[in-house]
């Protein structure tokens, strides 16, 4: 700072205008955007969005590799990825649908308010014009943003890989019918879409735990934790009247999609399903982000 | 509609002090953060808040910027409550509370560029000033990661100042800075009371606090043990005088003769004594009566350093007296809505006295 004494003003005049006000509310895009911005320069998301690209990419090149060395010669599920390039991303969403994606998705939205209340950045924000139901409402936006992004990072890479494997053909669906290549496109991002539903209600968990927690780890691995619990829960004999009603149980909605005629009653159950999950996990974060104390940092 | 509704703003925000605390009182389980504080901080007031560490000072400044909710009382802004108004309240009002904090991973410039977005975009224009006014234009492209602590610090005074405040609030702006740092933080900070911005200075470096404070308030254990002129805490609780004579030994009789003048002793420069300003008018007249020529008069006050001590801690002399004048100060500015200011100095001042 200049120690040279002088008496010109600090700031402009404007600013010493007594009464004049220098700032005014943002919209709540505008905090989105931000946290989007912090999301990217932080190299832990792309540790989340990494393994969401890589996986498919692995998968694909070690089934290439097998198919080269002859040893899937009479095995009908190699047959069927071999068959056509969509049906990988298929098979990707099947198997990342369990816990990968889960994973990345508690990754961000765990730490999102957890690591700001840790940092003591939470207080810097908000002592600005925004408020404190704009900074929650971004963040949440902004977990949801990246698990969504996450989804079709990995549906994208998996039909590039696969149709550049073994080509963009007519598909097989659940139920044994041949659809053309572009609706069986359409139906990959659709069934990825229909996803969509129970991981943002796994995002909402983690946002929940990030903000009452006020740990990373602790609401990272209790997002997780409770998925896995879930997966147990379902197992238990003689619960199966509350299985459909379990979250985990929702993972598979978009099988749906895939089947002649189309089935929509498992994407409407999981929808109001999982609406009973996020409703309550957002409203009880948002309460509690609008009346803690922020006494980190 | 907008500018009726900034009309209003600005109408009330010229008519409401910067700051006014009742009855502030924070409770973690069983300990009592703070414990009845009332604030009063006029417009173009340099205020100094002081304590000893864990006096309550940080919690106090959080509860005013909205980040905690006080478990009792209330804190306005130029009229506004945080915790109703939430960001509204703080228009016109910037600071930090401990060490200022930013995004380690982003550059100088993109923090406070993310901040000036959530001041809502106006005050981007402003990013090359502020951070040539904290001399931070060089390393602004520099990742705040790799910053010392100092330039964190400067930092903070720059993000404060993009919302172009009518209120500064700075919890120990000068800790860590070396001694050039402090020095151009108090010239900063004088420049910024200069130019009309109202200053809430919470500081371990009282000297510093002597030489901008105007007003001051002082914590301990969550309660305050004074809030007023700083003037007028160290004329009231310091009061020295020292006193030379064209007859010093008469003089030295004439003083202890004398009601209302207190420890009168004869020293190498002279007499000094301690005395009300009354006592010391009636003192000049009753040298004048026994032909003693008066050749320096002169006050010497207390240092604020002498009076946070007494204050806060008591010295060995006044011991329990001292304790007991604390307590009763803080009784009375603890008093909330029931106390006026005038009426919580005039107590302050007595408890002074006392001690």
């Amino acid at each position: 700072m200049s120690s040279a004494a002088t008496t010109a003003p600090v700031l402009p005049p404007a600013a010493q205008a007594p009464g004049v006000i220098h700032t005014r509310r943002p919209s709540t895009l505008t905090a989105w955007r931000w946290e989007l911005r912090k999301l990217v320069s932080q190299k832990r998301t792309y540790l989340g969005l990494g393994l969401a690209a890589i996986l498919p990419l692995i998968f694909v090149l070690a089934q290439s590799l097998r198919n080269h060395r002859g040893h899937d010669q009479g095995n009908i599920f190699a047959s069927h990825i071999t068959q056509s390039g969509l049906a990988t991303p298929v098979l990707m969403l099947l198997f990342l649908s369990v816990f990968m994606l889960p994973l990345i998705a508690a990754l961000v939205a765990g730490d999102i308010v957890a690591a700001e209340d840790g940092n003591g950045t939470l207080k810097t924000i908000l002592t600005r014009s925004v408020d404190r139901g704009q900074v929650f409402a971004a963040k949440t936006l902004a977990a949801m943003t990246y698990a969504t992004i996450a989804v079709f990072l990995s549906a994208t890479v998996a039909t590039v890989a696969g149709v550049a494997s073994w080509g963009f053909n007519n598909v097989v669906t659940f139920s044994g019918t041949v659809v053309s290549a572009p609706e069986g496109l359409l139906l990959v991002f659709a069934a990825n879409a229909c996803y969509l539903i129970p991981l943002l209600t796994v995002a909402a968990i983690g946002v929940l735990l990030s903000t009452t927690t006020r740990n990373s780890a602790a609401a990272v691995v209790g997002t997780v934790g409770l998925t896995i619990l879930l997966f147990i829960v379902a197992q238990i004999p003689g619960i199966e009247g509350i299985k459909p009603y379990l979250l985990t149980e929702q993972y598979e909605n978009w099988h749906g999609l895939l089947r002649t005629p189309t089935d929509w009653a498992p994407i409407w159950h999981s929808a109001w399903v999982c609406a009973l999950y996020m409703g309550p996990a957002l409203a009880a974060a948002y309460l509690v982000f609008l009346r803690r104390d922020v006494a980190g940092g | 509609m907008l500018g009726t509704r900034a009309t209003e703003d600005t109408a009330r925000g010229e008519e409401a002090p910067p700051v006014k605390a009742r009855g502030l009182l924070k409770r973690y389980k069983e300990v009592l953060a703070v414990d009845h504080i009332d604030l009063n901080v006029h417009v173009g007031d340099v205020y100094g808040f002081l304590g000893p560490n864990g006096a309550g000072k940080t919690t106090t400044l959080r509860m005013a910027l909205g980040l905690i909710v006080p478990t009792e009382g209330t804190v306005e802004l130029f009229g506004r409550d945080p915790m109703r108004e939430g960001a509204r309240a703080l228009q016109g009002v910037a600071g930090f509370v401990e060490a200022p904090r930013f995004y380690a991973y982003l550059s100088a410039r993109t923090n406070l560029e993310l901040l000036a977005a959530l001041d809502g975009g106006g005050a981007k224009e402003h990013i090359d000033e502020v951070l040539d006014v904290v001399e931070l234009a060089p390393r602004a492209a520099h990742r705040v990661g790799g910053y010392s602590h100092g330039m964190r610090q400067r930092l903070g005074i720059a993000a404060a100042l993009l919302r172009r405040p009518r209120l500064l609030i700075l919890d120990e702006p000068a800790t860590g800075l070396d001694p050039a740092g402090m020095r151009d933080m108090r010239t900063l900070i004088r420049r910024l009371a200069d130019d009309g911005i109202t200053v809430l200075l919470s500081s371990h470096q009282l000297p510093e606090v002597q030489e901008l404070c105007d007003r001051v308030a002082i914590v301990d254990s969550g309660r305050v043990v004074y809030e007023g002129a700083l003037a007028d805490l160290r004329r009231q609780g310091g009061a020295g005088y020292r006193l030379r004579s064209t007859d010093d030994t008469r003089a030295l009789e004439v003083l202890r003769a004398q009601s209302g003048i207190e420890h009168a002793a004869s020293g190498e420069h002279g007499l000094s004594f301690q005395a009300q300003e009354q006592d010391v008018g009636a003192l000049s007249l009753a040298l004048a009566r026994t032909n003693i020529g008066i050749l320096a008069l002169t006050p010497e006050l207390a240092t604020l350093e002498d009076l946070f001590f007494r204050l806060t801690e008591g010295d060995g002399a006044q011991g329990n007296g001292n304790a007991e004048s604390i307590a009763g100060t803080a009784t009375a500015t603890g008093a909330g809505d029931r106390a006026s200011g005038a009426q919580t100095q005039d107590a302050n001042r007595k408890a002074v006295e006392i001690g």
